[in-house]
């Protein structure tokens, strides 16, 4: 039986939600615990401090990833830093503050209780953190240092240089793998989940193909978790990792599993513009860059023909030459206003034919001031009399050194030009999905017995995440959340015995996931996996169900995305030497993924049709203002759009989850 | 910046499993790039050219390992031209651009080879004995939960920035593959600095170093015998003066009690 009920606790605020609760929620007795079995599938950030967590608590837990290494997850790759409502630097932070930006900056489209709670428990994961050996920055005097990000006005950002998600990973696997010494939680490394397995309505396990052999394999457990990232590699262009896929969550979602706003993606206003076809990946040029850097396009076009034609360079051009479009547009936020903000200005100026670079699909991010102002206040704090120009530039320079110097080699090494020189080029590329699989107020999906955490869920920022806080829901979520929460299903499940493997579901389950793997390697057909990826994310995704989208593109986009899977499933040549797929096969695990890429590629569209509005990471060109910016529509829309599967030739079955404010007054979001 | 063609030819080791009796170099001649690319697209236009031409190329498409392609994740490896992650000083592989390269050059492509590093296909290996490494004490041992607040133990900014010179290692395996014994001494000190640096890391300093590199030893893994060449192919321009480091902190850890 699916189950769709919010389940947020009852009490007489919002505060007191998640302490009452957790004080009445049933337990598990340590020696109960004992006999139960986990499975978490992926160990990024969500996964790896689940499964310590659980580990620790006394759970038999059994650990997958598709990586060779659990400290390989994509949660790696995070670079700009972690927010908590510490308050340390007393600019008036608190936990409501926290809480009340992460609502408005998901333009009013997240569950508040959840979010709340996401606020409150931030405070723990900075000294939990801490405690595992994070070295993140600190002050002069040995305190936590804190920066300030997109869509917010206070310093709560903690950082580690610009690779706070390697920290944070490198800190939980390091739990984790002290569990797995343990004997606590037994690590499948090379291991892809293919399939959930539904018992009498609960989820009691998981088939999984060792990567390695290309066997395929069925474990068993009392309850499943899903930790297995994000989707925005349906665009084939985007700042994720290359093997970050969505098949976990859409194989839960076939068997059950409501899947929520899947159109909500986000779009990073500062990534290294594509280059060219062979292109593989977008590089994210960390959101911190827009504390220090300002964003222009030229004012007039025929400087902009100039610039594209490499005439000019962009410093030779005049201040007054110059659209510095976010100060000017939103003077409250300047260029800091939130990444759907930001990446949509970026995108409009495009259009109108401002952009610069070949392609005239970039905007510049300059340091050229930051350089000045930074050299200045240091030539003063040296007492330098009268410094020169080139002075002030060597001193400005080593303070953004300092403070982005990887970003800005990272930049150097793919561009091949000197950002502490020039300006830096960039356009808005896919970066995080806010949709994923709906949850409730425990993190439990609509099957019973199967949670989702970290990106994988459809989480707690709405419409649109704000910088710095996926990192902090994933660790949220796996050392803090699900822990307790996932007792309330266990402490139904004491007497439950060891799930066996050996029954039909199990049976049924593997068969389902050979056929299909016979399936791609029967086709034998002449075009590669990659080119049906590209086609599909970058002539389709990206064209009609992107940075904007409209009800004819939709229809149209839908058609094309069928039309393309049906050509794939007839022409796709997966190279071969097992017909069972039984080796060592990269190609094949490609396969599978694109081959779920495509059914979530068809509900985005349909998800972003049914919602006419415009909100967060959601634009749709009929519902906007005359200036262009996004137009809600409270009185129809504010609810999660929870997607049931259907079949593939049948629409899915929309549930509404209607979300309710009563801490927050809805507002148009300004940041002008 | 132009975009130019220019054509290489490839060296690429091909092997099919660990013990393919036919394990060798096979020639790639006259790839035509752009260099633009990095290295890892480049072995994709290689993979897409030969899944294209199939009859003409039956050991099928190259296996490698890549999964960020923006230098942290560790996953990409490839000794080029002989030098583990290629020419260019502390740069991964996947963040190698073809800009540093000319028309007509040769490029020879090959594993990272170890005892401790076995064999999968082509140009994977299996590196999962650094997990274990990490397992034997790479942690701080504290539970979730009940830890002290974040700043009731101030760290001087140079130790946390030390510790965090040491904590940027990926993992990749570079310095084993560099190093003439297959040493994994840079990949150990560099995580038994990272912890023992902290105050919060301090109190298990002793008996952390003692397990690693008994667990380092199990792996297989060679002698260190200070050649260097590690911190030299270090993508991460890890010191070597770790090493230095842990090398007292072993000694001095013989001294006090296993427990
Ligand atoms: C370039 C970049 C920079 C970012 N910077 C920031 C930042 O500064 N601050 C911030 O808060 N957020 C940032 N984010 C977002 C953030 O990094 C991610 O949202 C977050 O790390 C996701 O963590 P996760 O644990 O949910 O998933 P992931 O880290 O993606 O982990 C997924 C795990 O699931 C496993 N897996 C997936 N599918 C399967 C399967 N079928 N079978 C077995 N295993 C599977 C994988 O092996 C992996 O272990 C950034 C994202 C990117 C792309
Ligand atoms: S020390 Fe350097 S070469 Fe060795 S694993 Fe770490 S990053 Fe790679
Ligand atoms: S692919 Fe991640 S470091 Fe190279």
């Amino acid at each position: 039986m699916k189950k769709f009920q919010s389940n947020v606790p009852e009490s007489e605020t919002l505060e007191d939600k998640w302490t009452e609760y957790r004080s009445r929620m049933p337990l598990v007795a340590p020696n109960n615990k004992r006999n139960i079995e986990v499975i978490v599938v992926g160990t990024g950030l969500a996964g790896a401090s689940a499964a310590a967590t659980l580990g620790e608590l006394g759970y038999q837990v059994k650990a997958f990833c598709f990586h060779d290494s659990p400290r390989r997850a994509h949660s790696i790759a995070a670079q700009g830093g972690i927010n908590a409502a510490k308050n340390y630097q007393n600019d008036g932070d608190s936990v409501y503050r926290l809480f009340y930006d992460t609502v408005k900056g998901g333009d009013y489209r997240s569950r508040e209780a959840n979010v709340h709670r996401l606020a409150e428990v931030s405070r723990n994961i900075i000294d939990q953190c801490v405690a595992q050996g994070v070295p993140f920055a600190r002050e002069y005097g040995g305190n936590l240092a804190n920066r300030s990000f997109g869509g917010v006005q206070v310093s709560r950002t903690f950082y580690a240089r610009g690779q706070t998600g390697q920290q944070l990973l490198i800190g939980a696997y390091s739990a984790l793998s002290r569990q797995i010494s343990l004997g606590n939680v037994v690590m499948y490394n090379r291991h892809e989940m293919l399939d959930l397995v539904v018992v009498e309505g609960k989820a009691r396990g998981i088939i999984a193909r060792n990567l390695l052999t290309g066997q395929l394999e069925r474990y068993g457990a009392h309850a499943v978790v899903l930790a297995t990232g994000g989707y925005g590699n349906v665009f084939y262009l985007s700042t994720n990792a290359m093997g970050s896929n969505v098949t976990a969550g859409w194989v839960s979602h076939k068997r059950g599993a409501y899947f929520a706003n899947p159109c909500y993606c986000q779009i990073h206003p500062t990534c290294i513009p594509v280059s060219g076809d062979y292109q593989s990946k977008l590089t994210l040029m960390s959101e911190s860059l827009r504390n220090d850097g300002r964003v222009w396009v030229p004012k007039h076009k025929k400087d902009v023909e100039a610039l594209r034609a490499g005439k000019m360079k962009p410093t030779e051009l005049s201040e007054e030459d110059r659209d510095y479009y976010l100060e000017r547009i939103y003077p409250a936020f300047g260029n800091l206003v939130p990444r759907d903000v930001a990446s949509r200005a970026a995108k409009y100026r495009c259009d109108d034919g401002y952009g610069v670079g070949s392609t005239g699909l970039a905007v510049y991010l300059d340091f050229a001031a930051a350089i000045l102002r930074y050299g200045k206040s240091a030539a003063t704090s040296q007492n330098l009399v009268n410094p020169s120009d080139e002075k002030i530039k060597e001193l400005g320079r080593a303070v953004v050194e300092k403070k982005y110097g990887n970003l800005f080699e990272m930049y150097e090494k793919i561009t091949g030009e000197d950002p502490y020189k020039t300006p830096m080029r960039i356009f808005p590329a896919v970066h995080y999905t806010m949709g994923g699989i709906w949850v409730d107020y425990n993190l439990e999906t609509s099957i019973p017995g199967l949670f989702a955490t970290g990106e994988s869920n459809f989480s707690d920022h709405g419409a649109n995440r704000l910088g710095a806080s996926a990192l902090m829901q994933g660790l949220a979520d796996g050392y803090f959340v699900l822990p307790y929460t996932i007792g309330v299903f266990l402490s139904k499940e004491i007497r439950t015995p060891k799930i066996s493997t050996d029954t039909p579901e199990f049976e049924e389950a593997q068969n389902n996931v050979q056929t299909k793997i016979n399936k791609l390697l029967s086709i034998n057909g002449t075009r590669s996996v990659e080119s049906y990826h590209r086609e599909l994310g970058v002539d389709i995704m990206w064209q009609y169900c992107g940075m904007a989208r409209n009800a004819e593109g939709l229809k149209i986009g839908r058609e094309k995305v069928r039309a393309l899977r049906e050509d794939f499933w007839k022409n796709v040549y997966v190279p071969h030497s097992d017909k069972d797929g039984h080796e060592f096969n990269p190609e094949l695990e490609k396969a599978l993924r694109v081959a779920d890429f495509f059914e979530l590629a068809e509900l985005m569209m349909v998800d972003a049709n049914d919602r006419k509005e415009s909100c967060g990471g959601h634009f749709r060109d009929e519902y906007a203002t005359a200036e262009g910016e996004a137009e809600r529509n409270d009185k129809d829309y504010a609810y999660v759009s929870a997607w049931e599967y259907n079949g593939l030739d049948d629409d899915p079955i929309l549930h509404k989850e209607k979300l309710e404010f009563k801490d927050i007054e809805l507002k148009t979001r300004s940041y002008k | 910046m132009a975009h130019e063609n220019i054509k290489v030819n490839l060296y690429v080791w091909r092997q099919n499993g660990p013990n393919d009796p036919n394990a060798g170099i096979k020639v790639y001649s006259d790839l035509e790039i752009n260099t633009h690319m990095s290295f890892l697209e480049m072995l994709d236009v290689l993979n897409t050219h030969i899944i294209e031409n199939k009859d003409k190329y039956p050991e099928g498409p190259v296996a490698f390992e890549h999964d960020c392609r923006e230098g942290i994740c560790g996953a990409c490896s490839l000794v080029i031209n002989g030098r583990p992650h290629g020419p260019m000083q502390g740069t991964t592989t996947c963040q190698l651009h073809m800009r540093h390269f000319n028309n007509g050059d040769n490029i020879y492509i090959e594993p990272f080879k170890a005892k401790a590093f076995p064999m999968i296909k082509d140009l994977v290996v299996d590196r999962s004995s650094f997990d274990k490494i990490i397992q034997a004490g790479g942690y701080i041992s504290v539970n979730t939960g009940g830890t002290p607040d974040g700043n009731a133990v101030p760290v001087p900014q140079d130790v946390s920035s030390e510790a965090m010179d040491a904590a940027a290692c990926i993992g990749c395996g570079a310095c084993v593959a560099a190093c003439p014994n297959a040493s994994a001494m840079l990949f150990t000190s560099a995580k038994v600095s990272h912890l023992g640096l902290l105050p919060q890391g301090k109190t298990e300093a002793a008996i952390r170093v003692k397990r690693m590199v008994s667990q380092m030893d199990n792996e297989g893994f060679g002698l260190c015998s200070n050649v260097g060449a590690c911190e030299a192919d270090c993508p991460k321009e890890i010191s070597i003066n770790n090493i230095a480091r842990m090398n007292r902190a072993y000694i001095s850890s013989t001294f006090t009690n296993d427990h």
